[in-house]
């Protein structure tokens, strides 16, 4: 086969020059991304003793260390369950146009701006015993004296709200801003009240959203790691997973077990991603009629 | 059927804004009926279409149905079939569970629900296709499941929103037979928008053509095609030829007119005296190349056909359309006349 | 109609009630840390008992503020700069063309925002430290650069995909080379969807903690890393000084908000939602 007829038979394939302009992202990802990836594995299975799974045993066998598991999905899933299920109805009821709407997405991309470490420590202002919120609660007579909300499992909890709450509410905002208005008005003419249209028209085409939103806010809320530290109680209630890794890696220098908690940890997340990836599929994911 | 022997619009006015999308509509529809709202866009024809389904709320005045009022009902209490211009189809949902939502909204007994999808399912000839999703559907199918789902419920009233204008000429030719079809079968009272005059010439019993809002004229085709109300009605109705003339006698009925290089004798719609300013209007078809009358240039000649489509310039330098069997070389000078019944003079004055 | 219903129905009160209920305590979680920043002595009071802008002065010297707001800025900047030059030729590739593999380097560019920086960034930094890039600016650059590449590339490859590709043959047509067309055709086309990408990135760089935190040394703190050691470091420093630097990032943050939100819709700082494409 000549050169000729084999550049025509790659490139009737999609394969020309024009796969150059790939290469330097693609390298980039596999060196910075890939490569550190692989030798953190590779990383995990020398520990200084234990042989090959040393470093896994060492943290599973150790209950300070495995809860952190429990301890950090115990936050991620419940404040990724809330963010978006409060989501769906508020951004439901503001999908229309309205005056203001875009001052409210505006206010709303702000703690997301912000990051976890400022939230922190406004919560730690806002939410403390001397602060605004239990004085305006004393002071209407709500309770008879300061309630506990930092430095306890509640100061991370309302951290993950602040930034995960708009995070879900701007992306279901825009998933529903997919959907053809004119299916509700079909299904209204076809006797579906307010609560049908929203349970067999619009829900089902949410779904897939839904799904998506769900995984990308528990990314978000799994990964806590600044605010555990500083609105939580690092050492106890609030320890999550990635407090142990950079604990292991970085304060005892044992880069070993700090991969192999790396590696567990992102194993646990996929894990979790892959069962509601899965239960998408599912679901009816083609189009939604509206402007994508 | 829970059906109505009129439905009355009274009044019925939509602003957007400060613009009137519709001002004033008042329009009886009777039973059984297939009626035609036509117009350009921009007109109110969808605007009319929306408030009666329900869709979009009333700025003034009232719908009646027989004697209850209907304008404070929602949508989905009016009893009302509608197709829409992008069929609006549930994309999640499989084509007869489309044509199933409404029965069973109406929470009808399984077996019913199940025997009057199927039966709609036959109706539109889409047997093979009832499991597909939408997604998988030609456009001409979507369009019947669209049909479909309005029908199945026999509504006491099927609103169609231009439901041809996303098809291609030929599939739109044979959708209008069927929606013709299933009206003569079914006995549907219709109200159809649309902005094309033969498709609603050739569906409609009733037309009613609106234009910014208000209504120019209500008729039946026949009304419509041979007596437009106005110029506006006659652009809208195929009068291409709208020449501005000047009257110079008034015989009775018939009128004499000249200007733009052309003399000639029309039947007059409205009041009119010798010297007025008029809108002559002539169908190409009506505009014949003979051997009397007033001479013109030929400048452009298509083929359609069974005919020739001639564009040619006046002496007045007006350009005139024209139909002729003889092929005509474009430059050669030919005659032109039109008998006064085909000719329809209308004031300028007027709007 | 919907003002109406507003009116009528206690869920919309609900939902609305809720919605206030957390924008009030988003104020109140920000004022807080403002008022605070600028305050004298602040115990048991709703205010604190005097005002002063001495925090201010002391946080610029004490955590040499402006070799920080140095730092990010040339972090901020590189990684912008690498992220796009890398990143949209990539793209472009994505949405133009079908090759075998396509749908497996997507999935590659979408792997490292969809895990948490931490679970990649402990061996990253792991690597850095063996190569000797951590613990100055380069590492911070690198880091940054393995979310910053992929997210370029998830918001250019629709923003492309949707310009019409006749646009580029009719270009071939007349004559243009393939750099051509990307110089004279493509970029122009291109500078909108750049300019929102950058600015995407852009904040995201100078908000993120947890990459910056790994790979920093002592002088290549970006502004975040700076303030959460200072938070963490509480008690040696006075709260209110704290609060001065974390009122500084909040402002960088407005500012580079209100910029950003010039050239991009709210919820684009979020994600550009894209579905894998077939």
């Amino acid at each position: 086969m000549t050169r000729v007829a084999l550049r025509h038979r790659l490139a009737e394939r999609g394969v020309d020059r024009h796969l150059w302009l790939l290469l330097p992202g693609l390298a980039c990802v596999l060196a910075l991304f890939v490569y550190p990836f692989a030798y953190g594995i590779g990383l995990s299975f020398q520990p200084a003793e234990g042989g090959v799974f040393g470093a896994y045993r060492a943290f599973f066998a150790d209950a300070y260390q495995r809860d952190t598991i429990t301890t950090t999905l115990g936050l991620s899933l419940p404040a990724a369950i809330l963010n978006v299920a409060a989501s769906v109805p508020i951004a439901y009821r503001m999908r229309g146009r309205f005056r203001g709407k875009r001052l409210l997405t505006t206010v709303l991309v702000v703690p997301i701006t912000l990051g976890t470490v400022l939230t922190a420590e406004g919560l730690l202002n806002y939410l403390g015993p001397a602060g605004w919120f239990n004085r305006a609660l004393l002071s209407i007579g709500l309770i008879d004296e300061p309630v506990r909300l930092t430095n306890n499992y509640w100061g991370v909890f309302f951290s993950l709200v602040i930034t995960g709450f708009p995070f879900a509410f701007l992306l279901i905002l825009s998933y529903l801003s997919g959907i053809d208005p004119t299916l509700e008005r079909a299904a209204a003419t076809l006797g579906a009240g307010g609560w049908q249209r929203f349970r067999r028209i619009t829900l089902p085409l949410l779904a897939p959203g839904l799904a998506t939103t769900f995984c990308l806010t528990f990314v978000l809320a799994f990964s806590v790691f600044p605010s555990a530290v500083l609105v939580g109680d690092p050492a106890g209630s609030t320890r999550v997973i990635s407090i142990a890794a950079y604990h292991a890696a970085y304060e005892v220098y044992d880069y070993s077990l700090g991969s192999a908690i790396a590696v567990v940890m992102g194993v646990v997340e996929l894990a979790v991603v892959a069962v509601v990836l899965g239960l998408r599929s599912l679901l009816y994911t083609g189009s939604t009629g509206g402007k994508g | 059927m829970t059906g109505f022997d009129e439905l009355r619009l009274d009044g019925v006015r939509r602003r957007f804004g400060d613009r009137d999308a519709l001002a004033g509509l008042s329009l009886t529809i009777r039973r059984g009926e297939f009626l035609a709202l036509l117009g350009p866009s921009g007109c109110g024809k969808s605007t009319a279409l929306n408030c009666l389904a329900g869709l979009l709320p009333l700025s003034e005045g009232s719908i009646w149905q027989d004697g209850a009022r209907l304008d404070t009902l929602p949508p989905e209490r009016r009893g009302f079939g509608m197709v829409f211009q992008n069929y609006a189809l549930f994309p999640h949902l499989s084509v007869r569970r489309n044509i199933a939502f409404g029965l069973q909204m109406r929470r009808l007994p399984r077996d019913e629900v199940r025997r009057r999808t199927e039966e709609a399912i036959r109706l539109v000839r889409l047997e093979e296709h009832a499991a597909k999703l939408p997604g998988q559907l030609s456009g001409g199918q979507q369009q019947r499941v669209a049909i479909a789902r309005a029908v199945v419920l026999e509504p006491s009233l099927v609103l169609m929103d231009e439901p041809l204008s996303n098809l291609d000429a030929k599939l739109r030719l044979e959708m209008r037979t069927e929606i013709r079809r299933l009206h003569q079968t079914l006995g549907l009272t219709t109200v159809y928008v649309t902005h094309d005059q033969e498709e609603a010439l050739s569906l409609a019993d009733r037309l009613v053509v609106l234009r910014d809002g208000r209504v120019e004229q209500i008729g039946t085709p026949q009304d419509l095609h041979e007596r437009p109300a106005n110029r506006h009605v006659a652009d809208f109705m195929g009068y291409r030829n709208l020449l501005p003339m000047k009257v110079k006698a008034v015989h009775g009925a018939v009128v004499a007119v000249e200007g733009v290089g052309l003399t000639l004798e029309g039947t007059a719609v409205g009041p009119l005296a010798p010297g007025d300013d008029v809108v002559v209007g002539i169908r190409p078809e009506d505009l014949h190349v003979g051997e009397q009358g007033t001479p013109v240039t030929v400048e452009v000649v298509e083929y359609q056909g069974r005919e020739l489509a001639v564009e040619a310039r006046t002496s007045g330098g007006a350009a005139v359309h024209l139909r002729a069997a003889a092929r005509p070389t474009p430059g050669d000078q030919v005659t032109v006349t039109a008998a006064p019944a085909r000719v329809l003079i209308f004031p300028a004055a007027a709007p | 109609m919907s003002r109406a219903r507003i009116v009528a129905s206690p869920a919309a009160w609900l939902i609305w009630g809720a919605v206030a209920f957390f924008l009030i305590s988003l104020a109140g979680v920000i004022t807080s840390v403002v008022v605070n920043s600028f305050g004298l002595r602040w115990f048991d009071t709703w205010l604190p008992q005097g005002w002063t802008t001495r925090w201010y002065s002391t946080a610029w010297t004490e955590f040499g503020l402006f070799d920080v707001l140095v730092v990010t800025l040339e972090v901020a900047v590189l990684v912008v700069a690498v992220s796009v030059l890398v990143g949209v030729p990539a793209s472009y590739v994505l949405a133009r063309r079908s090759f075998p593999g396509r749908r497996l380097v997507y999935l590659l560019f979408l792997l490292p925002i969809l895990m948490p920086p931490i679970t990649y960034g402990i061996p990253l930094a792991t690597v850095l430290y063996k190569y000797g890039f951590a613990g100055h600016l380069a590492g911070v650059v690198l880091a940054n650069l393995v979310p910053s590449i992929p997210f370029v590339i998830l918001t250019m490859t629709p923003f492309i995909e949707q310009i019409d590709p006749t646009v580029e043959r009719a270009a071939r047509m007349c004559g243009a080379r393939t750099h051509q067309i990307f110089a004279r055709i493509l970029a122009p086309l291109l500078i909108p969807g750049i300019l929102a990408a950058s600015i995407l990135v852009l904040v995201r760089t100078v908000g993120m903690f947890e990459l910056t935190f790994l790979t920093a040394g002592p002088d290549s703190q970006t502004l975040v890393v700076a303030l959460y050691y200072s938070m963490s470091a509480a008690g040696i420093r006075a709260q209110q000084s704290v609060d001065a630097m974390a009122v500084l990032y909040t402002t960088s943050m407005l500012v580079l908000l209100v910029i950003a939100l010039r050239f991009v819709n709210p919820t684009q700082l979020v994600a550009r939602v894209k579905e894998e494409p077939d």
